[in-house]
């Protein structure tokens, strides 16, 4: 099925097999690997990216899908080679371990502040329910998405 | 992990999608696909053709006109979300707020919700309580099915091939608190025991209350014992301890159990999330 998808705020237009996985498209067919595959069964969150500005699970959602949709991987936060500000703050506040999930992390909590962009500890964790770091660092992410709510920018 | 080969076709209206049904024995619909995605991955599904509803207008708003109607197209992010939902039923608001994650949220529909039937699901039980019913287009035309007939056994609900989900209506339903509280699993988060209560009250007493239980049970479903016990009553302690040995006993036959979670321990939990969920009601 031909689609066509504004990826990173560029159009991308593809042939797909109707089965084909909006995860496996972003990977396979336009190689931004930065979205992760950890378990495939929609509960880790590593592959979650924005999809008409609301973070969705890439494994859960087809390609076709995602046809004339906006989507936003991890690639396409950062501006001109600056770090988006919750890039920077899992770097300044050591939010990552081994990193297969941050990716994940960072488009989901992203999504977070723009729903809330307030919230207090607990919001915080609740709102992360959907991604498992295998690392267990989940104390240092939490500490970087304050840092941003804190500073007033997302 | 790839699902197995399908055709997709994607209507833009409800009319198109039931030709597409008719047309297509053993097509599937695709709304959030949050249920049926993860399903078709593992194999436990598969379907020739998925008709994809997602983008049919009309089916994706909530409104309120005296009773309370969603769109099947509505997420639980929008239901959480909604004004109109918070104020005529709170219980909804919060257990669409508790279904899975943020991203989940964001695209599991009601409609989908409903039709997959999960017993450990949040929403069937609120639905159940507030007497909700589901409105279903089919080729023959339309028809409503009270929430508490639609909900038949595990995964398993009064809608035929060929039919969809347009819409769930909540009637009006004058109340004086209601709430929804659950024992979730520690690790899915699904509700192990889900309790929805509603109550009326008079002065110091309860006139009037509606219990559903889900999770522990093959189905969302009431609880005439309870019901009985708590109206009347001052709910005090003794009125608690009544229902709640009441919907044990209400729901004795149709409890489901696993290795972590056996049938006994989420029917006692079940009295326990009784008292929880009259209290959380302001009871």
């Amino acid at each position: 099925m031909k689609i066509s998808v504004n990826v990173n705020g560029c159009t991308r237009e593809s042939d797909v097999e109707a089965r084909t996985l909006l995860v496996n498209y972003l990977r396979d067919e336009l190689g931004l690997t930065g979205t992760k595959i950890g378990c495939d069964t929609s509960q880790c969150g590593a592959c979650t990216v924005h999809m008409d500005g609301k973070a969705l699970k890439s494994c859960t959602c087809l390609a076709v899908q995602a046809d004339g949709c906006d989507v936003t991987t991890i690639e396409g936060l950062a501006q001109n080679g600056d770090l988006h500000p919750m890039q920077q703050s899992f770097w300044d506040n050591h939010g990552l371990q081994c990193g297969f999930c941050t990716p994940g992390m960072i488009m989901a909590t992203t999504a977070l502040l723009t729903d809330n962009p307030n919230p207090d500890e607990d919001e915080i964790r609740h709102g992360l329910e959907g991604n498992l770091c295998r690392c267990t660092g989940y104390h240092n992410i939490v500490k970087a998405v304050a840092a941003v709510a804190q500073a007033g920018g997302d | 992990m790839w699902p197995a080969e399908f055709d997709y076709a994607r209507p833009s209206s409800v009319a198109e999608a039931l030709q597409l049904l008719a047309d297509n024995e053993d097509a599937k619909l695709l709304a959030g696909g949050h249920s049926l995605l993860p399903a078709m991955k593992l194999r436990l599904n598969e379907a020739p053709l998925l008709i994809d509803i997602s983008r049919i207008e009309g089916l994706g708003s909530i409104s309120n006109n005296g009773s309370l109607t969603i769109g099947a197209l509505c997420t639980h992010a929008d239901i959480a979300a909604s004004a109109d939902v918070q104020a005529s039923c709170n219980a909804l608001a919060t257990a669409t707020g508790m279904v899975g994650d943020q991203q989940v949220r964001n695209w599991g529909t009601l409609g989908g919700n409903v039709a997959h039937a999960d017993p450990a699901s949040d929403p069937p039980t609120v639905l159940v309580a507030f007497n909700a019913n589901i409105n279903i287009e089919g080729a023959s035309g339309s028809r409503s099915v009270a929430a508490s007939d639609f909900f038949m056994d595990l995964f398993t609900v009064d809608l035929e091939p060929g039919e969809i989900i347009t819409s769930i209506e909540i009637p009006a339903h004058a109340h004086d608190g209601s709430a929804y509280v659950k024992m979730p699993h520690p690790a899915s988060r699904y509700a192990v025991v889900g309790i929805c209560v509603v109550l009326q009250r008079d002065g110091g007493r309860c006139s009037g209350a509606h219990v559903a239980v889900g999770g522990a049970t093959v189905r969302a479903m009431r609880s005439p014992g309870a019901e009985a016990a708590l109206r009347g009553s001052a709910l005090d302690d003794a009125a608690l301890d009544a229902a709640a040995a009441a919907l044990k006993e209400d729901i004795a036959n149709d409890l489901i159990g696993d290795m972590s979670f056996p049938e006994a321990y989420r029917q006692e939990m079940a009295g326990v999330y009784l008292k929880r969920a009259v209290r959380a009601a302001g009871g």
